[in-house]
């Protein structure tokens, strides 16, 4: 496994732009749509991509994420970056410059 | 195009995910690979714009989400943009797939405001006379400054190079100058044998040896390259005694909507002789999915024939293609004849050294010599 704080907790993310990242009112699901087929995201992963919008930083996910599934930030963190550390392998997301 | 399976983590849950327009069958090419029906003439009478229109509502209240907009050539059709900014608004994530004939960098700049996310770029060949003989029509230096263009725009690309006995020997050079172009995606795809490609089948089918290599070479490729090009490339079902996984399955996910309204499991299904599919001129899109007897006929798996109905493999493959089962079987319910247990597998057999006797020259190809229209280079 690749060490999962490689991320920089500063670091902004968006979706990369032969992606289309969006809800999916008939799958009641969040999906990521690219040429060649279509990925369901469970509702953790979903709530991750909804705040790569280039705006967020890392740190900034985190804190939200805790916010709103309740857990404290340490417990979150490396469950942000290993899915962030996925995603980006994937091409799913870029880094903003 | 009768795709084998698509890349998907999740099912329609009974409704289709990918939705193909067929706008027209129309085409300023000829090319003699072209899986359009070979009696085009029958079938011309296009939908409007409005009912493209309600074809892609209903459609997405069905659950459809990938958008292909597809023919003949689609860029004939001039309200192509209108059509692209309509599925937008609604959601789709849309596909242009187009031999690159029609479209200009005004186009594709009004193409990009409509919201265009992806264009499929239809390619020959890397030499100009080969693209010439394959495509009917000299079209070379227009496809790679429609590419250049695309690329200039920023649109993702895939460059999809219908593979035959005719430019197997050149995939190093198509490689190379789809890297230069700067493509994302190179789709080798293995020439698949339906309308006029089986009428062309002995001229077009490429050695097991040709194939062999261009897989070696395919591998050394991707080496080089890394992660800046996927190239997509598998040895056709003629020769791997495995069927494809036609469709994710009959009436699965996919839905193709024929120039004319008719509505169908994949772009071959019209040339099944006996079955009656319905258009959406007559018939509510919802309901020829989900309750007329073409859509239902091959669904599932209780129409299969042994060996399919007791094989272990029958929910990977689905026992492979309808279509190759009834051309070159007589029954579509028959396993798919590219498999090696279908008791029909000779045909395919016979097929493929039926091509190996035969004198390949590309003076013997014939043109698609139906719906053609003449356009400016
Ligand atoms: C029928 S064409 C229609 C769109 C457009 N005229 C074009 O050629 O790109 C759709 C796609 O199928 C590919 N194609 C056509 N005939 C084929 C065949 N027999 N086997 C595999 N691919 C084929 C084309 O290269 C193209 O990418
Ligand atoms: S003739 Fe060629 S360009 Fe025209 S529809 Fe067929 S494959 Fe596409
Ligand atoms: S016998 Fe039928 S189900 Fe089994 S592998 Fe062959 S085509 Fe597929």
């Amino acid at each position: 496994m690749a060490d999962s704080n490689n991320h920089n907790s500063l670091a902004r993310f968006s979706i990369a732009p032969v992606f289309m990242f969006r809800w999916e009112e008939s799958q009641q699901a969040h999906v990521l749509m690219y040429p060649e087929g279509i990925v369901k995201l469970n509702p953790t992963a979903g709530e991750i991509l909804t705040r790569c919008n280039g705006a967020n930083t890392v740190e900034d996910i985190v804190h939200q994420l805790s916010e709103l599934f309740c857990e404290q930030p340490e417990f979150i963190e490396p469950r942000v970056h290993q899915f962030l550390e996925v995603c980006h392998g994937k091409g799913w997301i870029q880094p903003q410059s | 195009m009768a795709k084998a399976g698509s890349n998907l983590n999740l099912d329609g849950q009974g409704n289709p995910v990918w939705l193909l327009l067929e706008l027209t069958y129309k085409c300023p090419l000829k090319c003699a690979f072209c899986s359009n029906p070979t009696d085009l003439d029958a079938h011309q009478d296009e939908l409007t714009t409005a009912e493209w229109k309600k074809v892609m509502h209903d459609a997405r209240n069905m659950g459809a989400m990938q958008i292909g907009f597809s023919g003949g050539e689609p860029t004939l059709r001039k309200d192509l943009e209108e059509l692209v900014a309509e599925a937008n608004d609604l959601g789709y994530y849309t596909n242009l797939i187009t031999s690159g004939i029609g479209l200009t960098r005004k186009r594709l700049e009004n193409l990009k405001k409509a919201g265009l996310r992806h264009i499929q770029l239809g390619f020959q060949s890397s030499d100009p006379q080969t693209a010439h003989w394959l495509a009917g029509v000299d079209c070379y230096e227009k496809k790679i400054n429609m590419a250049r263009e695309i690329k200039a725009l920023g649109f993702p690309m895939v460059l999809n190079v219908p593979i035959s006995s005719l430019n197997i020997h050149q995939v190093p050079d198509i490689i190379s100058l789809a890297a230069d172009i700067g493509v994302e995606y190179l789709e080798l795809a293995n020439v698949q044998y339906y309308n006029w490609a089986l009428v062309n089948r002995d001229q077009l089918m490429p050695t097991r040896e040709a194939l062999i290599a261009a897989e070696a070479q395919v591998a050394e490729a991707r080496e080089q390259l890394g992660d800046s090009m996927t190239i997509f490339f598998v040895i056709p079902d003629y020769y791997e005694g495995r069927p494809k996984a036609c469709m994710n399955g009959w009436g699965s996910i996919h839905l193709t909507i024929a120039p004319d309204g008719v509505v169908l499991p994949c772009s071959q299904a019209r040339s099944l002789p006996g079955l009656d599919f319905p258009g959406v001129r007559d018939h509510d899109l919802a309901s020829i999915w989900h309750e007329s007897e073409s859509f239902n006929l091959y669904r599932g798996d209780s129409w299969m024939k042994e060996p399919c109905r007791s094989c272990s493999e029958k929910e990977q493959d689905f026992g492979g293609c309808r279509c190759q089962a009834m051309l070159l079987t007589g029954d579509a319910a028959n396993a798919d004849p590219a498999c090696s247990k279908s008791p029909h597998h000779h045909i395919v057999q016979d097929a493929v050294a039926s091509a190996l006797a035969s004198k390949q020259d590309h003076s013997r190809l014939i043109a698609r010599d139906v719906g053609w229209v003449p356009t400016e280079m």
